[in-house]
């Protein structure tokens, strides 16, 4: 058994290695260029995107999509593992909340990117308009935003305690910083009931407003006529989506703090075996109701349908939908029914390509729609006919991607990533140790 | 013309608290009775009664409906002309792609996009049916897919029918857009360079307003056929309907049940029933003000129009 010190030693928040650094500036230098594009995208107008008056939704929605479903990671991780008392999600619950709380507030940004006007930001709440399914959007997110901080702040209390006083000595401007941050923790019979009870409250609570978040989300797109939108399918097709991507995302963040931060005591290959499971539970969900969602519907196909339906399977989105399908989703399922593909590295690759896909699997949902509207596409430039984000869309949006890298990455910095005291907690170290 | 004797007319006038249609050529009178008695001027006047026949009565018993000098304060912009409610038909049967329609669609709404708000399409509903030109633009229904998923009612729908956009509220999320399933909205992706046209109009009677959508365009927001609520207040037809050479477009007032191309001037519920008369996509439950006759009986052949038929352009550029 570890004794308190090493365990310290190992999960307080280290230094950035130098390759930490590097990657840390080469975050930097990819958000400062996507910044420069969204500023020229503000002063020229949208017309730098290649998005036109039928390809009227792009990338920044399909990686708004993308951002929204790997935030589920928290409902799951956290919320349900904790209501089916599954305790080997310990080591793993702070960085899901990490990659929740990065991929909301990215989520938030995103959207607004895709509005032309985002100097009348305001007007969505000022002239807001209940029935309209950006405005359940409205509310949801920032909604989501508070939660996912609370869930993970939270429990971050007694660890801050706990890094304060580590770092008392050495760094005596964090310690204070973490000081402040610990809300003047200390452990008291009072204080851990009132913790204990808000995080209770706050782990129920994420579950149904994911749910919602999930749903709202596929109603963008489910209260339009569109055929491949309009879908009763939809709310389950999406919360499945998200089960998956969120999964995904969190295996692959789990896989590299692990390994830089030298963790591998404490997420063991149990976890990473549990993790698998979990993963091809979520892909074999989502893959019944891609089968609802694109299966059935070829069997009554209304033209439209069927236009729609064979520009997906052999037409000019196939290879990018089958690639999505059988690498994002069928190959992943019969890797990790074997013991040995739910290993940790090639658990890191298919989650790699499970993300992947996740996030051009958003692309196909939302771009070969718009380009079958109901009449013809008539009367406007040839190029319009078709869509691939252009170079200003493409900086932007890997700008937000590496966004999200970044708050994580810096989250995991300054924050221990595997809860301190509950893992002292759970090995009996406490007791002995920190009660003198 | 028929002959109207004393009594039918008091029973005419009796019934005459509905609002008339005029039968002037090109406007469309705004006109209701007084029901009290009134000094009779000796001028007549002719109008078309509800049954369809054309009366004359005394001038004095006419009252404009309201004043149209009057500019609508906004609210009155969002809630429309009271007691209209206006609708379009389209004869298919008539379209020949002459596309004059288009053309002064985009030269009065000074359009500056790529995208015209009226286009004609070239229709074909499969290998075997025929071919025929279709004139649309926004549809105007009574239950617009598009409005309801505004989140800040910058598209809304007035008690008239028409459906318009504030572009000084809207925030260009383009959820309207994929909403319509008659892709009828435009989008300003690109500040309008509406500059030339800016220069040769008075901008001091221009106030920024709905109901001239097209006047200015702005950057970032959303536009559309807006059924040309500034010719309804001159009393005139929209741009598409008196610029057409064929008389494809009929304009009017479903209430007046009475519609006219600027030649002609007929009752809606007969023409619909007489040329068995249609909406898009009925299906969808969107309620369009749009009536379309089915391309029946054509004078000229479907290949006379497609010498000017362009894919890939509905808004001239000045080369």
């Amino acid at each position: 058994m570890k004794n308190y010190d090493t365990l310290l030693k190992d999960l307080t928040p280290k230094k950035f290695t130098k390759f930490g650094v590097i990657w840390t500036s080469f975050l930097l230098v990819i958000i400062i260029i996507g910044i420069i594009a969204y500023i020229d995208q503000i002063i020229k107008g949208q017309v730098v995107t290649n998005m036109r008056d039928y390809a009227l939704w792009g990338i920044y929605i399909s990686n708004f999509v993308f951002f929204v479903a790997t935030s589920f990671v928290g409902s799951i991780i956290v919320a349900v593992l904790r209501l089916t008392k599954n305790e080997w999600r310990t080591p793993l619950v702070r960085i899901a909340e990490i990659i929740t709380l990065a991929s909301i507030v990215m989520a938030g940004i995103t959207i607004m990117i895709d509005m032309a006007r985002p100097d009348r930001l305001l007007n969505l709440f000022i002239h807001a308009r209940i029935q309209s399914p950006i405005t359940w959007d409205v509310i949801i997110i920032p909604t989501t935003i508070v939660i996912s901080f609370l869930l993970l702040y939270f429990p971050l209390l007694p660890d801050f305690a706990i890094l304060k006083d580590f770092f008392k000595k050495k760094k005596p401007k964090l310690s204070k910083l973490y000081g402040k941050l610990s809300l003047n923790w200390k452990g008291t019979k009072k204080q851990k009931a009132i913790q204990t009870k808000s995080i209770r409250i706050i782990a129920l609570m994420i579950i149904p407003i994911g749910l919602m978040l999930q749903t709202i989300d596929a109603w963008l797109f489910s209260t339009t006529y569109r055929i491949g939108w309009d879908s009763t399918n939809m709310g389950a097709y999406f919360i499945s989506g998200a089960f998956v991507a969120g999964v995904a995302a969190l295996i692959v963040v789990v896989y590299v703090v692990r390994r830089t931060n030298k963790l591998e005591k404490y997420i063991t290959n149990f976890q990473f075996d549990k993790l698998g499971k979990l993963l091809a539970l979520a892909c074999l969900v989502y893959l019944y109701f891609n089968m609802n969602e694109y299966l059935i519907p070829a069997y009554t196909p209304s033209i439209g349908e069927e236009i729609h339906l064979n520009t997906l399977f052999v037409g000019s989105y196939s290879y990018l939908f089958w690639m999505v399908t059988i690498g994002g989703l069928i190959l992943p399922i019969l890797f990790l029914l074997f013991k040995k593909g739910r290993k940790p590295l090639p658990m890191f690759v298919i989650g790699l390509v499970v993300v992947i896909g996740s996030w051009w699997k958003r692309y196909i949902i939302i771009t070969p729609t718009l380009l079958h509207p109901f009449l013809p596409i008539q009367g406007v430039p040839e190029s319009w006919h078709h869509y691939f984000p252009s170079l200003h869309e493409w900086l932007i949006t890997i700008a937000t991607l590496a966004m999200a890298l970044l708050i994580i990455t810096l989250l995991v910095r300054y924050l221990p990533v595997i809860p301190i005291q509950r893992t002292a907690e759970e090995n009996d170290l406490l007791e002995t140790n920190i009660k003198h | 013309m028929k002959e109207q004797d004393n009594n039918s007319r008091r029973n005419f006038l009796k019934k005459g608290g509905l609002a008339l249609g005029a039968l002037s050529a090109t406007a469309i009178a705004l006109a209701s009775f007084q029901k009290e008695a009134v000094e009779e001027t000796g001028e007549k006047v002719k109008l078309l009664s509800p049954e369809g026949d054309i009366v004359e009565i005394d001038k004095a018993y006419v009252k404009s409906a309201h004043d149209l000098n009057l500019p609508l304060d906004s609210k009155k912009i969002r809630e429309g002309i009271p007691n209209r409610k206006f609708v379009m038909v389209i004869d298919l049967a008539r379209c020949k792609n002459a596309l004059k329609c288009v053309s002064a669609c985009n030269k009065n709404h000074y359009i500056a996009g790529k995208n015209a708000w009226l286009k004609v399409y070239k229709m074909q509903e499969s290998k075997d049916t025929a071919p025929y030109w279709m004139p649309s633009a926004c549809q105007h229904c009574d239950q617009p897919a598009c409005v309801t998923v505004c989140p800040v009612d910058a598209t809304f729908k007035r008690r008239d029918g028409i459906v318009l956009i504030d572009n000084e509220r809207c925030i260009g999320c383009r959820f309207c857009m994929a909403a319509c399933p008659y892709s009828a909205r435009v989008f300003n992706w690109e500040e309008p360079d509406q500059g030339e046209i800016m220069m040769n109009i008075d901008m001091n009677h221009v106030v920024p307003s709905p109901e001239h959508a097209g006047l200015p365009s702005v950057k970032g927001t959303v536009d559309k056929c807006d059924f040309c609520p500034h010719q309804i207040d001159k009393g005139e037809l929209p741009h598409c309907v008196s610029a057409c050479p064929n008389g494809v477009f009929y304009f009017g007032d479903k209430y007046e049940d009475t519609v006219t191309n600027g030649d002609e001037t007929v009752r809606l519920s007969k023409i619909l029933e007489d040329k068995a008369g249609y909406r898009l996509m009925e299906g969808l439950n969107t309620q369009p003000s749009v009536y379309y006759l089915p391309p029946k009986n054509r004078s000229d052949d479907f290949k006379d129009g497609l010498d000017k038929y362009n894919e890939f352009q509905s808004v001239e550029k000045p080369t």
